[in-house]
């Protein structure tokens, strides 16, 4: 079996991506996104902390502390980006103006609940940032995420065990071993990872998996 | 010709009171008014409430306020970033109290306090723990849960630019909060790296207007926080 690269999960959920689109990337795996933009392509990046336009990070010695994106790194701001206060960049979320978000996942269940800001884990200190607002609000959520976690329970589930971000939430599932869509009837396979089968990706998800549509 | 200029970052913080509400500007060290927050360490206050998105790092700025335990209570979204150690320690110790809001959530609860609105529906939460207890409502079939604005006796932010007005512009993603910390502060400090006499800024482009600021203090070269927590800086 050959599962995807996270590089190469990021590259495949970018090829879903239509032209001209305002997208939000998450921080970890979701970041990777902006590396793979297709040839003839322009997305314009927001960041929530107050900028659209982002642009990748800049070269050594050229940043400024003031010019961050939401994970606090430093990035750069393309031409024709734009600045603004927080209430105007959680409008821009809340507010469906936004055409795409891309999240990490803890657990994401058939319904399309979403968590993915706490295991609430008594000693955690909760955390919850921009999530539940991007989620709310957003106009399509895509999660990017390992099919598994490290020690091989599986993320895709019947119902979240950990504290939920948001409820039927998630559009679309892109793992390393399959691209999955939240359905009516649950999750629906869309397509396989080159040299995976079904069943390989069945026994990896805790909750049924309708096959592919025609 | 009426001045809202002060001398010293030690004038803006001198009237907060032990009890007091306070906003402080910033999105980790992005726009975080490091000596004005420096000046309230040295002032004494205690038993604060701050809002800021997040908890500061290294043992300056936000963190040094919190690790002198002036801060009762935080409200912010994500009390833990890189380089933060002093509120996790103190909170999981039970010596700081955490209301713990969604990072929109955050900013229109300012964003509405300073608009006089008491309260709003959000769909943000619903259905999460976030929302336990709260009031909730069905509007067009789409649930929301009902979030109370928030005010302040102080706002402590950071510009670029100030007139002696009172308006201010802001140094790119610097800006997050203040803006609308501005408005939500009954009284609102800001330290500009410059002040510039009223007509200097173009009407245009001016982000704050001036009603929301009542005083402007000059920090012509603002200390940063990632510099200062890389060197192992503490303060006091």
């Amino acid at each position: 079996m050959s599962a995807l690269s996270r590089d190469d999960m990021a590259k495949r959920l970018a090829q879903d991506i239509p032209s001209g689109s305002y997208v939000n990337l998450g921080i970890g795996i979701p970041e990777l996104v902006a590396k793979y933009v297709p040839e003839g392509r322009e997305f314009i990046y927001h960041t929530e902390n107050g900028l659209l336009g982002m642009g990748p990070a800049p070269k050594e010695g050229e940043g400024d502390p003031e010019l961050i994106n939401a994970g606090k790194k430093q990035v750069t701001a393309l031409q024709g980006a734009a600045y603004f206060h927080h209430a105007d960049s959680f409008a821009m979320i809340r507010g469906g103006h936004l055409d795409l978000c891309v999240l990490g996942a803890l657990q994401v269940s058939k319904e399309g609940d979403l968590a993915n800001w706490s295991t609430g884990a008594p000693d955690a200190i909760p955390a919850v940032g921009g999530a539940m607002d991007l989620v709310a609000g957003v106009k399509s959520i895509y999660v990017l995420t390992q099919h598994t976690t490290k020690n091989g329970e599986p993320k895709l589930v019947e119902s979240c065990t950990y504290p939920l971000t948001g409820v039927g939430v998630v559009n679309r599932i892109y793992t390393d071993l399959a691209v999955i869509d939240v359905t009516d009837e649950g999750f629906r396979l869309v397509e396989l990872s080159p040299g995976v089968d079904f069943e390989y990706v069945q026994e990896r998800t805790d909750a049924p998996l309708l096959p592919m549509k025609d | 010709m009426l001045t809202k200029q002060i001398e010293s970052v030690q004038e803006g913080v001198a009237r907060i009171r032990d009890g007091d509400t306070v906003m402080i500007g910033g999105f980790g060290e992005a726009g975080s008014p490091i000596e004005l927050i420096h000046a309230l360490i040295d002032l004494g206050a205690t038993n604060l409430t701050v809002i800021n998105n997040n908890t500061g790092s290294g043992e300056v700025g936000l963190a040094a306020l919190i690790k002198e335990k002036r801060v009762a209570k935080m409200i912010c979204s994500y009390p833990r970033t890189a380089n933060s150690t002093v509120f996790p320690k103190l909170y999981k110790e039970g010596d700081i109290e955490l209301e713990l809001v969604p990072q929109g959530t955050l900013a229109e609860r300012i964003r509405a306090g300073g608009a006089g609105i008491p309260a709003f529906y959000t769909p943000a939460s619903f259905g999460t723990p976030l929302a336990d207890g709260k009031e909730t409502r069905t509007i067009n079939d789409k649930q929301y849960v009902l979030e109370y604005g928030l005010t302040a006796d102080f706002a402590l932010i950071k510009g670029k630019v100030a007139d002696t007005y009172g308006n201010v512009i802001y140094n790119k993603t610097a800006r997050n909060f203040a803006p609308i910390m501005a408005m939500a502060g009954n009284t609102t400090v800001v330290q500009a790296e410059r002040i510039v006499p009223a007509g200097d800024l173009d009407a245009e482009t001016i982000v704050t207007p001036g009603i929301f600021v009542q005083q402007v203090v000059e920090v012509c070269e603002p200390l940063l926080e990632s510099a200062l927590v890389a060197e192992g800086a503490s303060y006091p």
